[in-house]
C-alpha cells in the first residue's frame, strides 16, 4: 500500500535555512546542506528546498547549493522558488533537483506546466499554489504571486483543475493563513483540493503539533504532509511523526 | 567500472551520485568504447518513453550487445520500461525488447501518478534485493507500468490497489520501476548489490 509522506521544508534566503511566520518575521533555522543531509539520514520521505529570497539572484547560484544539498540527498528532492523557464527547470534537474515546483511563472503562463511536463515528465513538475482565504467569500480562497505579496482572483480549486489538465504531477498547496502558527493546518482548503482532483496534494502551512499531520491527512484527505518549524527548532523528528502517525493506523514508510 | 549511461533525459547525476556514495567506480557517459569496456550498465531514466528512446538512438545497440554478452545491465524507471518490448505512452514506440512485455497507462480509479513510497514483495532468489525484507518500502514516481509477459524473468510487485511489476531479472537484465537512487538506505542497498554483481562477474 502506498505510504502517507513526511516532507521537511527549507525555505532558504542568502544560503541559509530561514523561516517565518505568515511568510513575515524570518528566523535563523540552519544550513540547508546540513540540514538536508540530516533529514535524508533520519528518514524524510522526501526533501522540499524553496528559494524565498527576495532579490533576483544569479540561478547559477542556486544551482550551485541545490547541487551541494543533493550531494547528500538520497530521498526525492524538489526545488523551487523563482522559477520561470524550461531551461531553468533543466538546469536544476542537472544539479540534483529531482522535480521542480513553479508558482508565479505558471499563474502568468500556464504553458509552462504543459511544456515542462512534456520535457521532463509530469512527474517532474510540482504546481506550488500559495493560497489564501477570501473575506468576502465563505470556503473560497484565492491564489497568490510573488512569495505571497501579490493576491490574483483566480480561485485556488479551479486552478488546481486547471494545472493538473495542463500536466502537474502534484501539487504543493500552501495555506497563508496557517503558515508558521503552528496552529494546524487548514484542512478546509487541503480537503477541497485533494477533493478536486486525482494528483497528489501535499498540504503544507501550520504544522505544529503530531495530531496536526494527522487530521492533515485524514480530515485534509492529503497524500503527504509538509513542515518546517516543528522539525528545524527540534521539537519533534521525522521518526517521532512516522511513529505516531503508524500508531494510529496510517501506512507510513518505517 | 559500472557505465552510467548518458543521453540528455532528466537528471542521472544522482545515480551517480548514489554509486560513487557507496563506494563505486561509476562514469557517466555516452561515448561508445566505454560502454563497450563497462563490466556493468546502468541504463537511467526520467522523461517520456518515446523521449528516451529516441534521445537513446545508437547506444541501444550497445546496450543490447552488452546484454547479449551476459554483462549485468540495470535499467531504472523509464529505462525499466526500455527494456521491454514497446510503451503506448504518448504514441506506439518501441523499447529493447530485452525482456518480453509492454508498457502500459497504471490502470485509472486511483491517483496517478503513482508517487511515493510503496512495499515491493519479492521471490527470495532476485538477487537485487539480497539482505533485505520483502515488503520493504522504495521510492515510486511513474504513470505507466510494465505489463510482463516472460516465462524467464522473475518479478517483484508492489501493490497500489492493482499489482504493478517494481522490479524484473532475467539472466543478466535487471529493471527496477523505483528509484533507488531515491529510497535511502534500501535503495541504496539494492544498487550495492547491484555492484556486487557486476564483480562478481567481471572476476
Amino acid at each position: 500500500m502506498l505510504t502517507r509522506r513526511i516532507i521537511p521544508c527549507l525555505d532558504v534566503k542568502d544560503n541559509r535555512v530561514v523561516k517565518g511566520v505568515n511568510f513575515l518575521d524570518l528566523r535563523d533555522a540552519g544550513d540547508p546542506v546540513e540540514l538536508g543531509a540530516r533529514y535524508s539520514q533520519q528518514g524524510a520521505d522526501e526533501l522540499v528546498f524553496l528559494d524565498i529570497t527576495a532579490t533576483i539572484r544569479s540561478r547559477k547560484t542556486i544551482a550551485e547549493l541545490v547541487e551541494k544539498v543533493a550531494k547528500n540527498v538520497f530521498i526525492p528532492f524538489t526545488v523551487g522558488g523563482g522559477i520561470r523557464t524550461a531551461e531553468q527547470i533543466d538546469l536544476l534537474l542537472r544539479s540534483g533537483a529531482d522535480k521542480v515546483s513553479v508558482n508565479t511563472a505558471a499563474v502568468a503562463d500556464p504553458g509552462i506546466i504543459t511544456e515542462a511536463a512534456e520535457r521532463f515528465g509530469n512527474q517532474c513538475v510540482v504546481l506550488a499554489i500559495d493560497a489564501r482565504r477570501r473575506k468576502d467569500a465563505r470556503g473560497k480562497w484565492q491564489v497568490c504571486v510573488k512569495a505571497g505579496s501579490e493576491p490574483t482572483n483566480i480561485d485556488v480549486v479551479e486552478w488546481a483543475q486547471k494545472a493538473e489538465k495542463l500536466g502537474a504531477g502534484e501539487i504543493l498547496l500552501t495555506s497563508m493563513d496557517a503558515d508558521g502558527t503552528k496552529a494546524g493546518y487548514d484542512n478546509e482548503l487541503n480537503r477541497a483540493v485533494s477533493d478536486a482532483v486525482n494528483i497528489p496534494v501535499i498540504a503544507s502551512g501550520g504544522a505544529g503539533t503530531l495530531d496536526h499531520l494527522y487530521d492533515a491527512l485524514i480530515d485534509g484527505h492529503a497524500a503527504a504532509v509538509l513542515m518546517a518549524s516543528i522539525t528545524h527548532f527540534g521539537n519533534c523528528t521525522i521518526n517521532d511523526m512516522k511513529q505516531y502517525l503508524a500508531g494510529r493506523g496510517i501506512p507510513m514508510n518505517l | 567500472m559500472i557505465v552510467v549511461i548518458d543521453y540528455d533525459v532528466g537528471n542521472v547525476s544522482n545515480v551517480c551520485n548514489a554509486m560513487r556514495h557507496i563506494g563505486c567506480d561509476v562514469r557517466l557517459t555516452a561515448e561508445a568504447d566505454t560502454i563497450k569496456s563497462a563490466a556493468g550498465l546502468i541504463l537511467p531514466g526520467v522523461a517520456a518513453f518515446g523521449y528516451a528512446v529516441g534521445a537513446l538512438g545508437r547506444i541501444s545497440e550497445l546496450i543490447s550487445q552488452h546484454a547479449s554478452e551476459a554483462k549485468p545491465l540495470l535499467g531504472i524507471c523509464v529505462g525499466f520500461q526500455m527494456l521491454f518490448n514497446d510503451s503506448c505512452e504518448h504514441g506506439l514506440h518501441k523499447g529493447l525488447g530485452l525482456v518480453h512485455g509492454s508498457v502500459v497507462p497504471i490502470p485509472p480509479g486511483r491517483v496517478i501518478p503513482h508517487m511515493g513510497w510503496n512495499a515491493v514483495e519479492f521471490p527470495e532468489d532476485m538477487n537485487l534485493f539480497s539482505g533485505l525484507t520483502s515488503g520493504t518500502n522504495f521510492y515510486f514516481a511513474h504513470s505507466y507500468c510494465a505489463s510482463v509477459s516472460d516465462d524467464l524473468a522473475k518479478v517483484a510487485y508492489t501493490d497500489y490497489g492493482v499489482q504493478l511489476a517494481a522490479s524484473v531479472q532475467k539472466a543478466n537484465i535487471y529493471g527496477v520501476q523505483f528509484h533507488p537512487e531515491k529510497s535511502s538506505t534500501a535503495g541504496l542497498k539494492v544498487l550495492r548489490n547491484f555492484a556486487d554483481i557486476c564483480e562478481r562477474k567481471a572476476t
